[in-house]
């Protein structure tokens, strides 16, 4: 059985990025700011994402900026 | 009785220690385009913009904050499509990530057809996130007993529906948009069901100190005009809130006098 992530709602392999600031860059390339990680249910500060390592199981939801009333 | 304030100073409105010259905030969701939006942004003249938190979308063609960077607008992030206190609470601490901001729109959905507040899941996420040092804007039913509560609870402002969102139906209970505004010190901003200038316009003249219009701009056929419309709209309630209105007569009152009538 391989290993799994469910990032954004969608069951996926385990990413290549082995840490949260890879897996966004990966997912939002040259998008800086205006990114929030809910790492199994809770806020990572940007300032962890480096050393926050993506496992096998976690669920990740990467959000952006979007129009919202 | 209200008194009215001096109308020769200057009239601004203070949330969260900001001081706002606008008293129209707009939301962004519903615009076709972000050319549309932006366009909307600056003829609405407003100063403070909603957004949403949404997954990343790989296609995602321009970017919505480097529009909103441009027209030099305070974001307020949302919590859209939270059901309950505990992911609203989560959405509001993302937004703060996101955003650097710690202002929230905090709405708690109860009913996913009216979507109506859910009252207890919303004082629940508004004391949690005050007591987080956020600057909660509740969007609540138009209920002066929670609207009070929600002051209690350290909300930094109340934000009543006239009618459920994007409904276009207007105030529904103006009486009780008027208790709301005496339950309360802080600002009231009415949120959700607006769908013309003259809603705007009453909603001002109520005592509203500010009013937030998303879908009756963003969805309108020309959403500049109605923007700009919306921001007159509001300047004229609040001024003739600020006039002060003569009273309702059964009768007539003839404001010719009848002296000096002569008798023909």
């Amino acid at each position: 059985m391989t290993a799994t992530v469910v990032l954004n709602g969608e069951q996926r392999p385990l990413p290549a990025a082995t840490t949260l600031a890879e897996l966004v860059a990966d997912l939002a390339p040259g998008v800086t700011r205006g990114i929030a990680v809910a790492h199994n249910g809770a806020v990572v500060p940007r300032s962890e994402w480096r050393t926050t390592a993506v496992r096998a199981g976690d669920r990740l939801e990467v959000l952006m900026a979007a129009q919202g009333g | 009785m209200t008194t009215h304030a001096d109308t020769t100073t200057a009239d601004e409105l203070l949330i969260g220690g900001a001081a706002l010259t606008s008293r129209l905030i707009l939301g962004t969701g519903g615009a076709p385009s972000l050319t549309v939006l932006e366009d909307a942004v600056l003829a609405s003249g407003a100063q403070v913009v909603t957004v949403a938190l949404r997954r990343v979308d790989p296609a995602a063609r321009g970017s919505l904050l480097d529009i909103l960077e441009r027209t030099g607008v305070r974001v307020l992030p949302n919590t859209a499509g939270c059901m309950t206190a505990r992911d609203a609470v989560l959405t509001a601490r993302l937004a703060r990530e996101a955003f650097a901001t710690d202002w929230v729109k905090l709405e708690v959905i109860g009913d996913e057809r009216t979507l109506l507040p859910d009252p207890t899941e919303l004082l629940d996420a508004a004391e949690q996130l005050a007591a987080d040092g956020f600057v909660v804007l509740p969007y609540t039913n138009d209920d002066p007993v929670l609207a009070a509560r929600l002051e209690t609870a350290g909300c930094a402002a109340v934000m009543p529906l006239g009618s459920p969102i994007g409904s276009g139906l207007g105030i529904r209970n103006p009486h009780n948009i008027q208790l709301i505004r005496q339950a309360v010190t802080v600002p009231v901003v009415l949120d959700a069901g607006i769908g013309t200038a003259s809603d705007a316009a009453l909603a001002m003249e109520l005592g509203c100190d500010a009013v937030l219009v998303a879908s009756a701009v963003t969805r309108a056929r020309h959403p500049a005009v109605m923007a700009e419309a919306m921001r007159h709209a509001v300047l004229a309630g609040r001024a003739a809130h600020r006039a002060g209105r003569i009273p309702r007569r059964f009768h007539a009152l003839a404001s010719t006098t009848d002296e000096g009538r002569p008798d023909l």
